[in-house]
């Protein structure tokens, strides 16, 4: 049983067509790449798994159940996408962390917003936000982060900053975790440090989607690749496949314009 | 005349301006905000309606709007009045609103959208991330524009003397024309005092503020 399914989706903006009936399915624990050159609509299909942006056709299943369907206006009520979009997390490629707030605060907010929904969370107050806080301070260790949980976003390096958003994706458990070009802000010597987050990420079979313009990581850490190209999926298979034997003239032609990346 | 007497004269009256400063201040902040979600409203004529009400109050004299308050109902032979006082007051509070009203505006549309996105996406609702995330994002980028014209306020209340409420300024007028030239000078002086307050209030708060970038 596939943990995503994304069945023929369609978006378009006034009368450009971005995404032209976008089909894949993802397992449980795969790390899937998307490829492509810019404006091929990568962003886009991101933003539609995290109603972002509503497809105008098509639907997404996420174990079995039905989450999006273009045709059916009671799996669009915003109350219930609310709930929905927790399957998936989402990293920008500006981190977007909030100002405000340090790490740690960035990385417990939203769970501590979910839990006052809690039936007991007037009685066992002090008990969930120690929880929260405690998962928080395990999460930046995972990222490495320990001596930085307290530091405003402005105080750390745009590496660390993602850092943190991932831990903020992860916080929330997602069962799948989405990332859009996540070093492309970055200065190349820092991009090492969050791939190498990814990376642990998949050992620890998370399930991800992964737009990407580092080949090389792509091709480590993926088990499925997506070429995507002019709103269309254009070629996906194996990493070993796409990158070393691809069967379409688009995808070498792609490839060859990023080799050595 | 007595010093102290013209002082304590002087004193009363500026108890006027203060007293429009703040009954302004009271009643423009909250009207400010609620102008300006019409100004952004995604309803077109709404938008425009509430845009050009703003562009003629920003546009035309604060002294001329006192005016209109003031003598309006009953040039059009309304046999109505407001207090003088009160028109004052409602003159500047809807001059006020409209000023803080873009100063809300340009806070709250410079906010990236990846806040909200990023908001969203974490499962927050709409009220949520208004008052966890944006809030104080724009209120750290409103207080510098808003200490300007808070502090262009107080100076701004001598205007209501044009439908003779006597504040400080036309209280000591009075004094000029009876040869005593000094009364009028010394205003300067309450309003140097009130400003530097405020100058240094605003000052407090956007170093409270300087914690985080926005
Ligand atoms: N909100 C929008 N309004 C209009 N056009 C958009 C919008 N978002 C994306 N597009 C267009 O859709 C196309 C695909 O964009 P995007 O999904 O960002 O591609 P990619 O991430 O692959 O570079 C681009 O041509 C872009 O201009
Ligand atoms: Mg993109």
């Amino acid at each position: 049983m596939p943990v995503l399914e994304v069945r023929n989706i369609e978006k378009s903006f006034d009368n450009t067509e971005v995404l032209k009936g976008i089909n894949f399915s993802l397992e449980k624990g795969e790390v899937l790449a998307i490829i492509g050159s810019s404006g091929s609509g990568k962003t886009t299909l991101l933003r539609c798994l995290n109603f972002l942006e509503r497809p105008d056709c098509g639907q997404i299943l996420v174990n079995d159940n039905i989450i999006f369907d273009a045709q059916d206006k009671r799996t669009q009520h915003e109350s219930e996408v609310r709930k929905k979009r927790l399957h998936f997390g989402l990293v920008f490629q500006s981190f977007n962390l909030f100002p405000q707030y340090t790490a740690k605060k960035n990385v417990m907010l939203a769970k501590e917003l979910l839990a006052k929904e809690r039936e007991d969370y007037k009685t066992n107050r002090r008990q969930i936000k120690k929880e929260i806080e405690k998962e928080a301070e395990e999460l930046l260790k995972s990222v490495g982060l320990q001596d930085k949980m307290d530091l405003y976003p402005h105080q750390l390096s745009g590496g660390q900053q993602q850092r943190v958003a991932i831990a903020r994706a992860l916080a929330l458990n997602p069962d799948i975790l989405c990332f859009d070009e996540p070093t492309s802000a970055l200065d190349p010597e820092l991009t090492g440090e969050v791939l190498n987050v990814i990376r642990l990420l998949a050992k620890a079979n998370t399930t991800m989607v992964i737009v990407t313009h580092e080949m090389q990581f792509a091709r480590d850490v993926a088990t499925k690749v997506i070429f995507m190209d002019e709103g269309v999926v254009c070629e996906e298979g194996a990493p070993c496949d796409v990158f070393g034997n691809p069967k379409k003239e688009r995808t070498k032609h792609f490839l060859e314009h990023y080799s050595g990346n | 005349m007595e010093t102290s007497v013209i002082l304590t004269k002087l004193f009363d009256a500026f108890f006027l301006n203060c007293e429009i400063f703040f009954k302004t201040l009271l009643f423009a902040l909250p009207l400010g905000l609620i102008i300006s979600f019409g100004s952004m409203s995604n309803f077109k004529p709404l938008k425009a309606l509430v845009r050009t009400f703003v562009w003629i109050i920003r546009g035309t004299p604060l002294m001329l709007q006192v005016i209109v308050i003031f003598y309006g109902p009953g040039l059009l032979g309304i046999d109505f009045a407001f207090p003088r006082m009160t028109a004052a007051i409602i003159a500047f509070i809807i001059n006020y609103a409209c000023y803080f009203s873009e100063i809300y505006r340009g806070g709250i549309e410079v906010i990236p959208r990846g806040q909200y996105e990023a908001g969203q996406v974490l499962g927050m609702k709409k009220g949520q991330i208004f008052f966890k995330v944006t809030l104080i994002q724009v209120i750290k980028r409103i207080v510098p524009p808003m200490g300007n014209e808070i502090i262009t306020l107080i100076k701004d209340t001598a205007l209501a003397n044009i439908i003779a409420n006597k504040e400080i300024i036309m209280m000591s007028k009075e004094f000029a024309t009876k040869g005593l030239i000094w009364p009028l000078f010394s205003t300067a002086i309450f309003f140097l005092l009130f400003c530097g307050i405020l100058t240094l209030l605003f000052g407090y708060i956007e170093r409270k503020l300087n914690y985080f970038r926005a």
